[in-house]
């Protein structure tokens, strides 16, 4: 059980207030999305989750079988690490020389360093790193399988169709086993087939790992289709909370994003 | 072929006549009482200048033909291990050919130097992608470590070898340190800076490095502590005493040989090891995506500065070896050319592969010695076989990247 609280965060870039006093949480088992016209804030409060900026002003707190951690002092890679905050990127970031199944053990690379006692084992080929390769190939095989890229587990990520590196992509945030993933616009450049099969995935993941979902996107098929509870955020401020149907029709939505194309 | 080919072919011929003039059109010459006078060679500008013009449209008429220039890497290089025991049988079995002279055996063993060093920036360029142009600094560190610690303490060529990696590796964290935020040119501009800050070091440092004097005396490796030397230091054993044979400087030589070959066998194996490990994996991704590694939690601290210092140490192996074979380092040795070598030899050979980087050594070190038959044209051949493997293979000579783990591979174990 995990469970993200946001407190009050804000988050300025010299004069401009990118986020303004902004406080939400986000549930195990649940897809929370944050949905927002262009520029709102969405992917910054993400950077702010993931340790790629440090909030401003604001208390984030990561809740994970009983510790509980405060993102907005660890560094990036140690929110991944010990947090388990596990996130996908707006424009893909796969390792793109490399196949799939390599993107996928280097997703596992903490537990496979410890296990190597730090290359010691692994240089020695003690049966104790060799065991923890099999389980860690034994686990990007089932998430290679899960995303439908089995059959290309050998082949370079790069030369993937781009549908596909966006469910590598997701696959590999699930390999370091996180407490809560972050997508960041996962359906953007894909088809109506290729969005089925990410709503799917994404259901899937909250059904079967019980883990948290925090998922930006535009799509609003996707928002409305999967999300049990959606913020909306416009010019850095929180306008909305609630369960999909209600914030569809709050009238400050409405009126902020909503509205445009209910109107056209 | 269009009137459009024999303009470019004439522009190329143009510019060529126009460099080659001042670079090859005069030459100067002693009168002897008279001083020194000036006698043009225009019949080499036009030589030139022709070669470029008929080179250019051999190419444009080779493209018409559609006889394709391949100028993208092979899809797979199949026979990389085969290959590769080959290039082992041969450096083995060279000291026992025929031909192996002394300056045969010098010169292998200078390439394997050469593919030491190259194997070991592989490890930091090619891997874990950091542009180090600065690696002669380790190179160095290795060298003039042996030289002190033999000089001071009296340690010999296999005892103070741990000693020399390890300072070379520490040199190679403490000097990875200031640059770990720093990518590509950047990183490429400071690292060169720490190489010529060694060398400085090492040139001014006098009452302990010998300033521009250098180091003499350093001592030869020996063979389980029987030295290669005609007479035997007090009451001890010589090598070919030991073993009853006549004596002969070329023992010491081939020793030498078969002492860097396996040391670069060595790190070969160590590099190949690694690479199959989280660590080398770690290197990869880093150099993939170093924003994607933050995100998956990996430390890229730890993986920037391990690079660093499994790189460095793997050139203070090096630097102390090329020290026992040399008997003398100066800091002349440890140039930025150097290090612009080791490089060359790494990109030429394809970033990351450990074949491409033999054969590319084999290629820069030999070309320039072999070169002297040409005399004053070797540096013209060497440019030209550098231009030539740039345009054929412009990813290296090897340029296939063999995956670290195949699924098929790893559940079949």
């Amino acid at each position: 059980m995990s469970r993200l609280a946001v407190e009050h965060l804000s988050m300025r870039f010299g004069g401009l207030v990118a986020i303004n006093d902004v406080s939400f949480s986000a549930e195990s088992a649940e897809i929370t999305s944050i949905i927002g016209p262009n520029g709102a804030g969405k992917t910054t409060v993400f950077n702010c989750l993931t340790g790629f900026y440090r909030p401003s002003v604001g208390r984030l707190a990561l809740e994970r079988a009983g510790t509980t951690h405060l993102l907005e002092r660890m560094d990036g890679f140690r929110i991944a690490r010990e947090a388990g905050v596990a996130r996908t990127f707006q424009n893909v970031r796969l390792f793109a020389g490399m196949t799939l199944l390599e993107n996928l053990i280097v997703a596992q690379h903490n537990r496979l360093m410890r296990a190597s006692l730090y290359s010691i084992a692994g240089l020695l080929g003690l049966p104790r790193y060799r065991r923890a390769e099999r389980d860690a190939v034994d686990r990007a095989r089932r998430w290679l399988d899960r995303v439908g890229l089995l059959a290309r587990a050998d082949d370079v990520a790069g030369n993937l169709p781009y549908g596909a590196q966006r469910r590598l992509e997701i696959a590999r945030a699930m390999c370091t086993e996180p407490a809560l993933l972050c997508l960041d616009e996962p359906a953007a450049g894909l088809n109506p087939a290729e969005t089925s099969d990410l709503m799917r995935l994404v259901l899937s993941i909250r059904e079967d790992e019980g883990i948290g979902v925090l998922l930006i996107e535009h799509d609003m098929r996707v928002v409305m289709g999967i999300s049990d509870h959606v913020i909306v955020l416009n010019y850095g401020r929180k306008i909305a909370d609630g369960p999909a149907q209600s914030v569809r029709r709050d009238p400050a939505v409405i009126n902020a994003y909503l509205g445009e194309e209910q109107a056209a | 072929m269009g009137s459009g080919t024999v303009k470019d072919a004439a522009l190329a011929g143009v510019v060529a006549a126009i460099l080659a003039l001042p670079l090859a059109g005069f030459q100067s010459v002693d009168l002897g009482t008279a001083g020194l006078g000036i006698e043009t060679r225009f019949s080499y500008v036009a030589i030139g200048a022709g070669a470029v013009f008929f080179g250019r449209l051999a190419l444009a008429f080779l493209r018409g033909l559609h006889v394709n220039v391949p100028s993208v890497a092979l899809p797979r290089f199949q026979g990389g291990r085969l290959l590769g025991g080959v290039l082992v049988a041969a450096a083995v079995a060279l000291p026992f050919v025929p031909f192996a002279s002394r300056d045969v055996i010098y010169l292998g063993t200078t390439i394997l130097i050469y593919v030491m060093l190259g194997w070991g920036l592989n490890v930091v360029v090619g891997l874990a992608g950091l542009l180090d142009l600065g690696y002669v600094a380790f190179y160095a560190v290795g060298a003039y470590s042996f030289a002190l610690l033999a000089g001071w303490l009296g340690l010999g060529f296999w005892e103070a070898l741990p000693f020399s990696g390890l300072l070379a590796g520490t040199f190679g964290i403490v000097l990875g340190f200031p640059v770990l935020r720093l990518r590509g040119d950047y990183l490429a501009i400071v690292t060169l800076g720490f190489g010529e800050m060694v060398r400085i070091v090492l040139l001014n440092w006098t009452n302990v490095t010998g300033g521009p004097n250098g180091i003499a005396g350093v001592p030869a490796p020996t063979f389980f502590g029987l030295p290669f030397t005609p007479r035997a230091p007090h009451d001890g054993m010589t090598f070919h005493g030991f073993f009853g044979i006549a004596f002969d400087a070329q023992q010491k030589m081939i020793f030498l040989y078969f002492v860097i070959l396996a040391l670069a066998l060595a790190t070969n194996f160590l590099t190949l090891r690694l690479r199959r490990l989280p660590i080398g994996r770690a290197w990869e991704a880093l150099r993939e995506d170093e924003i994607a590694c933050r995100a998956l939690g990996i430390d890229p601290t730890k993986v920037k500065l391990s690079a660093f210092a499994i790189g460095a140490t793997l050139g203070g192996f090096a630097g102390a070896f090329f020290a026992t074979r040399q008997g003398f380092i100066s800091p002349e040795s440890f140039t930025f050319q150097e290090s612009a070598t080791i490089l060359a030899i790494v990109v030429l050979g394809g970033m990351g592969s450990q074949t491409g980087v033999v054969l590319a050594a084999i290629v820069l070190v030999s070309l320039p010695e072999l070169g002297r038959v040409f005399a004053e044209f070797r540096m013209l051949i060497f440019g030209a076989a550098m231009v030539l493997i740039m345009v054929w293979r412009p990813q290296g000579l090897l340029a296939w990247r063999e995956p670290s783990i195949r699924l098929a591979a790893a559940e079949a174990r």
